[in-house]
């Protein structure tokens, strides 16, 4: 069995499900990190066939960016979430949403309402 | 002299405009005298200008439309449209402002006498300069929106003048009645400029551009764009209905009613549409029947109304409202040269007769005031003669002109209009004619009571101390030269034949109006034409005489009870301001309460807030999407991509 173009982009189709089910899915930031890094690497698994299939190498080359963007973004994040761990002591996303919408009590949502109606 | 003077033509506005921009910021502190000495030489300048003018203009040989447009620059630029700042000569502006500047310049020389020992004696002659400056943008421009712009600057003047002692309640209502009025006008003038400017086979305001493409206008367009600028002409030209500014309007100085009110700018609009009268000629008939028509009504109706007044200067306004009627009605039957003529003949006699009045209201002040009268009733006067020779005498001359005896200036000018709307022929012209013949009889009727009432019979005021006396020598002198001119003027126009030196001169500027022959006096039905606008007058003439020669001494007005049911209707000038009064405060009030408190509150504020509050809600709702949940936003983000992939596929797929 010859191993064709079809055969990485399914592998990459897999994978790319597998992490955003687990971006989806997972409460540990930690895991949903790993899982968008499986995104990614998704992302460059399909890079990589296609340069070769098409005989071209930008594909390639997008690859190393990815890898880039992908090392910074996780040694910011990872950074942040140290940070945060520091102060809350929790890893979840859904409980450090205190930045949202949803969180606010009643009396700031009102008030604001105010500010608006007066503009 | 050189036609290339005519470049420098824009210095004949600049020069008032300065000087009274001079004398507005420093009259103060210049001695009264010196002030109106400054404000005089301004005019007389510009006079003098007007001569050169006049000479360069006529330097200008052959077949040529003799047209020359002065320096200036682009006042604007949108896309091809394009306005320029410029001013013109041509011999229609020349006409006009020939006799703007004289008659300007005497009675700049007249105010000096008449507003003697006024506390705001320096500000009256500002006002003044700045209206002779902005009357000269109106007739100079050489396009429809500098035209637009003395238009509205002579509005102001006009304002300012009427209210000039704006202490009294009075005048400040009737400059402000005068304002509003006319921007009612003003609204069909700028009607028709945007008409013009959106028409595509004219597409530009310039006069010789328009006369240029004149063939190429549809006669529907040239109709309205025609019937609006008369809007504007009714306004400030005071035709019926919009008529009911100039007689409050004599409430401002005599001066001012003489030069604003009757010799000049009342005369905007019959420029205005001479200066478009090559459109008439390709509207359609009905334009220029309702130009006729509005003028025979209102030389009527105002002839009618000027029977029963008493104030002085009121019989005048009236007159006034009612000499212009005649000039519409010749724009209307095509006698365009007729209708400039009778602008300049008027202008002459009737600022003579406004003059005049005004040395008699100078000379009753003093009586008035002992006796508790109204100094402009003339049901107080009576017997000037003896003591007012020199005004008398110019008064009685200025009385035969605008009766129309021969060989006074009114005669050859009224009787040019009347005959050619008997000569255009056909039913609408004879009862045309025959109205304004109405009109005529009418005239002579008012005009003779007036003379009668102010200087014969016994004095009316009683024994006093302040007897009436003549006038100084500043207003006298003014009088006298107006006097003769309102005997000469006429003769620039005999129409005969030979001498048509006037009509020619000034055929260029109306060329192109299919309309605009003149008809001419010459034969045996020019002559009988001429006896019976004669023999009207003189009718007139006489049955006033009969009826105030034995009229009673006393306040009363007997002798005019005999005309019975129009008594009142000409004390009131048939109700028409009260009526006006009545729409305004009646279902005009509610009108604008209504566009006030349910268009504007409810539809157009409701609008711009529903707006506000559309967004504010949609705000409301949206945030409620950014929960903090982060695997909610992964969600969407990937539902988002998803329906963009499946966009992009199903677009490549088609």
């Amino acid at each position: 069995m010859t191993i064709t173009t079809t055969h990485y982009l399914v592998l990459a189709a897999i994978i790319f499900c597998i992490g955003l089910a687990g971006v989806s899915i997972r409460k540990n930031a930690l895991v949903m990190f790993m899982s968008v890094e499986l995104m990614l690497n998704a992302a460059s698994l399909t890079f990589v066939a296609y340069s070769k299939a098409l005989d071209d190498v930008a594909g390639q080359v997008s690859v190393f960016f990815i890898l880039v963007v992908a090392a910074g973004e996780v040694a910011v994040g990872l950074a942040l979430m140290v940070a945060i761990f520091k102060r809350k002591h929790k890893t979840s996303p859904d409980e450090i949403s205190n930045m949202a919408e949803a969180h606010r009590d009643k009396s700031v949502e009102g008030k604001s309402a105010g500010v608006a109606n007066v503009s | 002299m050189s036609p290339d003077l005519l470049e420098y033509s824009y210095l004949m506005p600049a020069v008032p405009f300065v000087t009274a921009i001079f004398l507005l910021l420093f009259g103060k502190r210049l001695k009264p005298i010196v002030a109106g000495i400054i404000a005089t030489l301004a005019m007389g300048s510009t006079f003098v200008m007007w001569a050169i003018s006049f000479f360069a203009l006529r330097s200008i040989e052959g077949e040529e439309i003799r047209r020359m447009a002065s320096q200036g620059y682009t006042w604007m630029q949108i896309g091809n449209f394009s306005v320029d700042l410029r001013f013109m000569v041509d011999p229609l502006s020349i006409i006009m402002v020939g006799f703007i500047t004289f008659v300007a310049t005497l009675i700049h020389i007249y105010s000096i006498g008449y507003m003697k020992g006024d506390p705001r004696y320096s500000r009256f002659f500002a006002y003044l300069n700045l209206f002779a400056a902005s009357m000269l943008v109106l007739v100079l421009g050489e396009n429809l929106l500098v035209t637009f712009l003395g238009w509205e600057g002579v509005g102001l003047c006009s304002y300012l003048l009427i209210s000039f002692w704006f202490h009294k309640p009075s005048a400040a209502t009737a400059g402000k009645k005068a304002f509003i009025t006319n921007r009612v006008g003003d609204v069909g003038f700028l009607l028709a400029m945007f008409l013009i400017v959106v028409t595509p086979s004219l597409g530009s305001l310039s006069y010789a551009h328009i006369q240029d493409r004149i063939s190429a206008v549809p006669a529907v367009t040239a109709t309205a764009i025609i019937l609006l600028l008369f809007v504007g002409a009714m306004g400030k030209s005071a035709q019926f209905p919009l008529h009911i500014w100039l007689p409050d309007a004599m409430e401002g100085p005599t001066p001012v009613s003489a030069l604003i009110h009757a010799a000049t700018m009342v005369t905007a609009g019959v420029f205005l549409m001479l200066r478009m009268a090559p459109l008439i000629g390709v509207a359609t008939p009905a334009a220029s029947t309702t130009i006729a028509i509005v003028g025979v009504i209102t030389a009527l109706y105002a002839a009618i109304c000027a029977l029963a007044q008493n104030d002085i200067k009121r019989v005048l306004a009236y007159s006034t409202i009612s000499q212009l009627g005649f000039t519409f009605l010749a724009i209307g039957v095509g006698a365009y040269s007729g209708a400039i003529f009778h602008v300049v003949t008027h202008a002459f006699f009737k600022a003579l007769l406004f003059l005049g009045s005004g040395s008699v209201i100078h000379s009753m002040h003093k009586v008035g005031h002992e006796k508790h009268f109204d100094e402009q009733d003339m049901r107080f006067m009576g017997g000037l003669k003896k003591l007012m020779p020199i005004t008398y005498a110019t008064f009685i001359i200025g009385w035969l002109a605008i009766v129309g005896i021969f060989p006074f200036a009114g005669f050859w000018s009224k009787d040019e209009i009347l005959g050619a709307t008997y000569l255009k022929g056909g039913a609408i012209a004879y009862g045309l004619w025959a109205v304004g013949l109405l009109a005529a009889i009418l005239t002579a009727f008012y005009m003779t009571r007036q003379v009668r009432m102010v200087f014969y019979g016994k004095a009316r005021y009683g024994e006093t101390e302040n007897t009436p006396h003549e006038s100084p020598k500043t207003m006298t002198i003014p009088l006298i030269i107006l006097s003769v001119f309102a005997i000469v003027i006429g003769l620039i126009n005999i129409p005969l034949k030979s001498r048509e030196d006037f009509t020619k001169f000034l055929d260029p500027a109306i060329e192109g109006a299919e309309n605009a022959k003149i008809a001419t006096f010459d034969g045996a039905q020019g002559l009988i034409l001429a006896g019976v606008s004669l023999v009207i007058a003189i009718i007139g003439i006489v049955i006033a005489t009969i009826v105030y020669k034995t009229r009673p001494t006393d306040e009363t007005d007997e002798p005019l009870k005999a005309i019975g049911p129009l008594l009142p209707l000409s004390l009131n000038a048939f109700y028409i301001n009260s009526g006006i009064s009545k729409l305004v405060s009646g279902p005009g009030t509610k009108f604008a309460n209504w566009l006030a408190f349910t268009v504007d509150n409810k539809v157009i504020d409701g609008a711009s807030s529903g707006l506000a509050q559309g967004v504010q809600e949609s705000g409301v709702t949206i945030r409620k999407v950014q929960s903090g949940f982060v695997r909610r936003y992964v969600l969407y983000i990937s539902i988002g991509t998803f329906l963009m992939l499946i966009l992009a596929l199903w677009g490549n797929a088609q």
